[in-house]
């Protein structure tokens, strides 16, 4: 596209930032305090808020119970004031749909669901400003929102998207990024154990370049891991000084 | 209808010097606890190729061999012995379903229960509202973090302000004006459907502020420490309590109130 180059000479991305550097992550736990569970986090300038609720018993169909392990639930939403122009969503359109399947599939392999057989878990994602790098803010304020319900993980799941531009991999892409065009991958990672918990990429990449942006994407999900570590251990410190002993 | 509204301000940071002085050691999920295969796993940690990995986040807890990891909110577990205050959500044949923000619902078998003319078994449970009423309408019940109830000999508390409450250990607390008669038979229940005064309505309205507030601020709930609140709280209108300033105020002064009387 002319007058827009994603990655300059000098190596700048059109926000300033170099190849593999992420966007700035502010996040926070406990901001409702009806759920069981809930988080914020900002990744720039995408905001995701998350709630979870649960282990509890299934309500409507009880025949969707799982006899060893727990029915995982999520839902994802995003608000019709989120991107440039306002777009009014139905609940259940195809997207919303593919991406609560998406994080389905991230929990279920995070979440230590044996520990609750017959119960549901559920996760419901919304969000809120929408700029790029959508799956991998839901995915890490879900991991936040899961943790501060006390529900037992296997590990954090960080997630991360990357690009490629110009024969270099980008780490997280923003919109602007997003919207010209060129290949782009979400990776969800286990980072101590770093198995991979959902790979996803829609667009046409040549496989001599894949192990680069993989790489890209998982060092960026292990810088992901180490804030978000840094917000949970603080707001665990926090809570245990106010309850003392 | 009064309406309030303020800007949003900065949270302050909780300051060090309210904490004891134990440093607990604090894991997230996936953090190594011991590769020492000696030890029992218990509650929040599992076995990963060798060693011992947490899948909560919060203090580890050494109890001899066994080593477990307390997360700090939970659904309650029920233990047997516990008092709970549920809702009732399903009613079959032989059994009742009970809402008790448990993992799973909790089942009553209606042989257990209690009902007029029966000699049966005494009742293990307080209810609201569905077909057993117990007391009033305008009698109300809040949920709390389980993990801020203590664990104390007795949960049915009369407080001198007028008013009883029942701390469920599952989080659900139950307030009711106490009532006058006390001589009823044991085991019985008396279907009380008189309107409750305004007075008592007052009380009953501060104390649910007062233990909102306790709430936030983190603090156990025990008969002690919603006394004391609901004193510091009396200088306040009721729907003061609620804002963070007051709110703060009260709560450091129960804090300090409990500090002195323990040592």
């Amino acid at each position: 596209m002319a007058g827009l180059e994603l990655l300059s000479d000098q190596g700048y991305r059109v926000d300033g930032r170099r190849a593999g550097e992420l966007r700035k992550i502010q996040a926070r736990m406990g901001v409702f305090a009806q759920a069981d569970g809930s988080a914020y986090i900002e990744q720039g300038n995408t905001k995701a808020l998350a709630v979870v609720y649960g282990p509890h018993e299934i309500r409507g169909s009880r025949a969707r119970a799982l006899p060893d392990r727990a029915l995982v639930n999520c839902q994802y939403s995003s608000a019709t004031f989120s991107t440039g122009e306002r777009k009014r969503r139905t609940h259940g359109d195809r997207k919303s749909c593919e991406m609560g399947l998406q994080l389905r599939q991230t929990f279920e392999a995070a979440i230590l669901t044996q520990l609750h057989p017959r119960s549901q878990i559920d996760i419901y994602v919304q969000v809120l400003q929408a700029d790029g790098g959508t799956y991998a803010a839901c995915v890490n304020a879900a991991t936040l929102a899961v943790l501060d319900a006390g529900i037992p993980m296997r590990d954090f799941v960080c997630a991360c998207s990357a690009g490629f531009v110009d024969g270099t991999a980008l780490a997280d892409l923003s919109h602007v990024e997003e919207a010209a065009g060129g290949p782009q991958l979400a990776l969800a990672l286990l980072p101590a154990s770093g198995q991979i918990a959902l790979l996803e990429m829609d667009a046409r990449l040549h496989e001599d370049h894949l192990e680069q942006v993989l790489e890209a994407a998982a060092r960026a999900a292990r810088d992901v891991h180490t804030l978000l570590d840094r917000v949970v251990r603080q707001h665990v410190k926090e809570a245990s000084i106010l309850l003392g002993d | 209808m009064a309406m309030e509204m303020r800007l949003p301000v900065p949270r302050k940071p909780v300051s060090e010097s309210l904490g004891r002085e134990t440093k607990k050691h604090l894991v997230v999920p996936g953090d190594t606890i011991t590769t020492d295969t000696g030890f029992m796993r218990g509650h929040g940690t599992y076995m990963g190729e060798e060693k011992l990995i947490a899948s909560v986040a919060g203090p580890v807890e050494r109890v001899n061999k066994l080593i477990c990891v307390k997360a700090l909110k939970t659904r309650y577990n029920g233990e047997v012995g516990d008092i709970v205050v549920g809702r009732i959500t399903e009613v079959q044949q032989k059994r009742w379903k009970v809402e008790t923000n448990s993992r799973l619902d909790s089942v009553l078998l209606l042989s257990s229960m209690n009902l007029p003319g029966g000699e049966l078994a005494e009742v293990q449970a307080v209810f609201s509202d569905g077909a057993v009423s117990l007391h009033t309408r305008s009698l109300k019940y809040g949920k709390v973090p389980p993990s801020l109830v203590k664990r104390q000999k007795t949960h049915f508390h009369d407080l001198p302000c007028g008013a009883s409450v029942i701390l469920g250990n599952n989080g659900f607390i139950w307030i009711y004006p106490t009532p006058e008669h006390k001589e009823e038979d044991a085991g019985g229940f008396i279907a009380n459907l008189e309107p409750v005064s305004l007075a008592d309505r007052e009380v009953i309205s501060r104390l649910r502020n007062c233990i909102v507030s306790l709430v936030t601020q983190r603090m156990l709930l025990y008969d002690t420490s919603i006394l004391y609140c609901y004193e510091a709280s009396l200088p306040h209108q009721i729907k003061d309590i609620l804002k963070p300033e007051v709110m703060e105020e009260i709560v450091m002064e129960t804090r300090q109130r409990l500090l002195e009387q323990e040592g």
